[in-house]
């Protein structure tokens, strides 16, 4: 048997590595910002782009994280834009508060369907989640006297920001509030996700029966995860409310649900990057395919989820990280 | 005689009309090694899921020390000190060997919920982890995924994560099952050392082991406890050789 390389990494070390702001993470966050300069007639996609990838990245975080399969997370997207858009069409039309209540609502909701999600996995857990989402349609539909039911919201009128800054034609506010509200949540669920607390959460994935056994609260922990994920989620519903100034039964639908599912496995779950990556290339694809042939355009992004899960299981940036994998691993 | 560690009362369970423990009474002596022993299928390992809890007696009381513990969940046994290990390898395939005994130090010390530190400034978690892994020579593989590790290091891993725990109470479940019989004498020595304030009850197939690491053994027959006593006086029995060898050889 060779024997181990002597520089002993200590194993501190070993973690914090992992850790580490990787120098690719800046250049993406930094790629960001292109869409202001090189493509400004893109802005209102790219900051549907960004509200789809923070909504992604409130999946990616139970899914990919904690293991918790969801088909019904548009609730918790719903709750938070019928939130945002009802405070405001009663008269606060500030946007940063009316996010924070929207995000508070979400949560609410999220904790108190949390009590039942900690109790089950597999394909009950994913009944569950689907049917909790239909629950809340349902709702949303029948109450339109509150909602508009199938005419959607009405009578949105949201303030500018700061008092300042206006949603103008172009969305280069829409953009800069989207980016700017997924980048702190994106920081805020990097510092989750290396924590004990997320490695508690990876611990819950790769062994649900094992964490009772080394004296693990999971039930606890997956209540907190649950709650903290449906804050996310109401926060990208409430921005996709403010920055349109429209709210359908669409936020709250399966469609919304089962999409959000797609670009988190496309990109790759549990990589925190990879609901972004994947919201990326559904929404450019829907973009620029609907563009051809508006009426099949789900026919190639079937055919891209299919070659994923068939050729790259662990998602786009699964295989992106093999393929450094195998070149490092050449002599 | 030293304080009871670990005390069954009358434990009874059966799945529909099989019984696979009926009147189970054992105690465990702080600082005793004993080993449950019997054929396949007479419950040993049911009697295990019992005490931790991932089984509901229909009867019976479960007494840590001197708390009645029945009640309570799998994760609270824990918390108290009763800890299992898994004939089946139950581990974290993607986690870290280091990570996961990190992981199970963290809970013990009430910092699961923790979501704000990064786990790196946890560094005496850390080094607790590192040290349990490298008294299991485990350290030099610690940085590996756990299901890229050596079968025989899985096992290891196994005690590693329940030790993390810090338990008072630890019951093994074939602890050395599937390992090549040349080591797992190795993999009992190192349970062997263990602190002598953990008790330890272990179930185990091979004789020699049993009779060279177990102070009291204690025979399980059909759900219920037949015999117990001395490794002498166990090899001596009448009743537990026609267990093992079948009453038909003495006809």
């Amino acid at each position: 048997m060779a024997a181990p390389p002597e520089t002993n990494i200590r194993p501190q070390q070993f973690l914090a590595a992992q850790v580490r702001w990787h120098p690719l993470e800046i250049v993406f966050w930094v790629a960001t910002l292109a869409p202001f300069y090189f493509f400004p007639s893109y802005l209102s996609l790219a900051s549907q782009i960004a509200i789809a990838a923070l909504f992604a990245l409130s999946l990616d975080l139970i899914l990919g994280y904690a293991g918790i399969v969801s088909l019904g997370h548009a609730a918790f997207f719903g709750m938070g834009a019928y939130t945002a858009g009802l405070i405001s069409k009663f008269g606060w039309g500030e946007p940063l508060t009316g996010l924070i209540i929207a995000a508070f609502a979400a949560g609410l909701v999220g904790y108190a369907t949390s009590f039942i999600i900690a109790k089950f996995r597999h394909l009950t857990l994913i009944m569950l989640t689907l049917g909790i989402g239909l629950l809340l349609y349902e709702a949303a539909n029948s109450a339109s006297w509150l909602t508009g039911g199938a005419d959607g919201l009405q009578g949105i009128d949201i303030w500018p920001i700061f008092n300042t800054f206006d949603y103008d034609l172009w969305g280069y506010t829409a953009y800069t509030y989207s980016l700017v509200v997924l980048f702190l949540v994106f920081v805020a669920t990097r510092r989750l996700i290396h924590s004990p607390f997320g490695l508690s959460l990876r611990g819950i994935r790769e062994n649900a029966v094992r964490m009772p056994a080394i004296g693990a609260p999971s039930e606890s922990h997956i209540r907190t995860v649950y709650t903290i994920s449906a804050v996310m989620a109401g926060l990208a519903g409430a921005l996709i409310a403010q920055t349109t100034s429209t709210v359908s039964l669409e936020a709250l639908s399966f469609e919304r649900s089962a999409d959000v599912l797609v670009m988190v496995v496309l990109g790759g779950a549990g990589r925190l990057y990879g609901g972004i990556i994947g919201s990326i290339i559904f929404l450019v694809a829907r973009d620029q395919f609907s563009g051809i042939n508006p009426q099949y355009w789900l026919f190639w992004i079937g055919l891209l989820l299919v070659m994923v899960v068939m050729f790259l299981p662990n998602g786009i940036l699964g295989g992106l990280a093999r393929l450094k994998w195998l070149q490092r691993g050449k002599p | 005689m030293s304080a009871l560690a670990l005390s069954t009362r009358g434990l009874d369970k059966s799945f529909g009309s099989l019984v696979v423990a009926r009147g189970i009474e054992i105690n465990l002596p702080a600082g005793e090694r004993y080993a449950l022993i019997g054929p396949n299928g007479a419950g040993k390992t049911t009697l295990i899921n019992l005490m931790t809890g991932m089984l509901r007696p229909d009867a019976g009381r479960i007494i840590l020390g001197d708390d009645d513990i029945t009640g309570l969940k799998p994760h609270e046994r824990v918390k108290r000190g009763l800890v299992r290990t898994f004939q089946i390898n139950t581990l974290f395939p993607r986690l870290t060997a280091l990570e996961a005994v990190t992981l199970a130090v963290c809970e013990r010390r009430g910092e699961g919920a923790d979501w704000w530190r990064n786990l790196p400034s946890y560094r005496d978690a850390i080094e607790e982890a590192y040290a349990i892994l490298a008294s299991l020579r485990l350290g030099d593989d610690c940085e590996r995924p756990t299901h890229e590790l050596a079968y025989g290091q899985q096992r290891l891993l196994e005690i590693a994560l329940a030790l993390a725990t810090k338990p008072k109470v630890l019951l093994l479940d074939e602890p050395a099952a599937g390992v090549p019989q040349e080591e797992s004498g190795e993999l009992f020595a190192a349970i062997a050392n263990l602190s002598q304030e953990i008790s330890v009850l272990f179930i185990e197939h091979d004789m020699n082991i049993v009779f060279r690491f177990a102070s009291r053994i204690l025979v399980m027959v059909a759900g219920a406890i037949l015999v117990e006593g001395t490794p002498a006086e166990i090899a001596a029995d009448q009743r537990v050789r026609e267990v093992y060898l079948g009453s038909a050889h003495h006809g």
